[in-house]
């Protein structure tokens, strides 16, 4: 349970982009969250809740879009989905992986602020 | 009211934990000291390889090791037989070690006066997956007795290490586990990963770990990192 201490940080990053392009009111932080990040969404928003308290953001909400994981396969020389998370496993022919290309991660991709 | 505007960004969220094994990375560097740690569930058999590893290493090279349990220092008593230096680090109810404890202990350690420094984490197949110890090489272990499906059970512990040990390979028949089918496991859940199979006891795999250790088994593939 470390979802806190990444709410804790998502809230300070989201207040240093609000006030870096001169964002008024945060209503919502929109986040990319990669299934491979071992960040568990619905312990974020929780977790985001509190961390947000008595903060310029609280009140506002967390969206997460969560991202599948894609690996390189070596075999079909193309990047594919998994057969079965949290098996790396080519999709098309079963091969493991040879390294992922996406799924871990953590970032805050917009904000949306008051007109 | 007005629609809201959306303002679009690209930030990545480092972890505070992730900002303190950052600077310890670097502190590891600029001494030159190689810095490896150990994961497993509890059980598996960290400390004793520890134990032979620091014991082989210690007469060759400056070794050093810390090691994290909940409590107890049993651990630092047994590895401080090899002659290395040794320090515990007891957390208390805190089930994984994060940077800052390291760097907490390291206390007034002169690191370049070490080549190789392990840390061995309480042993948790969760928690550690998440904490960067700012460690150059992260050997996870699991042992036979444990079963060939302990990696698909935790997958993310294995995907974040670089090295995967199977111990007690000597139990390996008496405990009836399919290696071949716990080493798929792994490569399925890290492809890429280098596999070394080891007894403590019987010192079977024990001289290619040492040379790993010392010589760095470059992982075949890098792992992305979070």
């Amino acid at each position: 349970m470390h979802e806190l201490s990444i709410a804790l940080s998502i809230v300070d990053g989201a207040l240093e982009e609000a006030a870096r392009h001169g964002a008024g009111q945060v209503q919502a932080v929109h986040l990319r969250l990669g299934r491979l990040s071992g960040i568990d969404k619905e312990a974020l928003l929780f977790s985001y809740a509190i961390a947000s308290e008595n903060t310029p953001l609280a009140k506002s909400r967390l969206v997460i879009e969560e991202v599948d994981v894609v690996i390189l396969c070596p075999s079909c020389r193309a990047e594919r989905s998994v057969s079965s998370f949290p098996l790396l496993c080519c999709s098309e022919c079963g091969s493991p992986g040879e390294r992922v290309v996406r799924g871990n991660e953590l970032e805050i991709t917009a904000l949306e602020v008051a007109a | 009211m007005s629609e809201p505007r959306m303002v679009e960004v690209r930030r990545k969220i480092m972890k505070e934990n992730d900002l303190n094994a950052r600077a310890l990375r670097e502190r590891f560097a600029r001494a030159g000291v190689r810095v490896i740690s150990l994961v497993s569930s509890p059980g598996a058999g960290k400390t004793t390889l520890l134990e032979h590893l620091l014991s082989r290493l210690h007469p060759n090279y400056r070794v050093a090791a810390l090691v994290g349990d909940l409590a107890t220092e049993n651990d630092a008593a047994r590895l401080a037989r090899s002659g290395a230096p040794v320090r515990q680090i007891t957390t208390g109810t805190v089930c994984h070690l994060d940077a800052s404890m390291v760097e907490r202990t390291l206390g007034d350690w002169r690191l370049d006066e070490f080549d190789l420094l392990f840390i061995e984490n309480v042993g948790n197949l969760v928690c550690p997956a998440s904490f960067d110890l700012g460690e150059d090489l992260r050997l996870v272990l699991v042992s036979t007795p444990e079963g060939e499906d302990k990696p698909l059970k935790y997958p993310t512990i294995f995907n974040t290490a670089d090295v995967a040990i199977i111990t007690k390979l000597d139990l390996a028949v008496a405990t009836g586990v399919d290696l071949q089918a716990l080493k798929r496991n792994i490569e399925c859940v890290r492809p890429g990963i280098c596999i070394q199979e080891v007894s403590a006891r019987t010192g079977e795999g024990m001289q290619a770990l040492h040379q790993l250790v010392v010589s760095g088994c470059k992982p075949k593939v890098l792992n992305a990192a979070p």
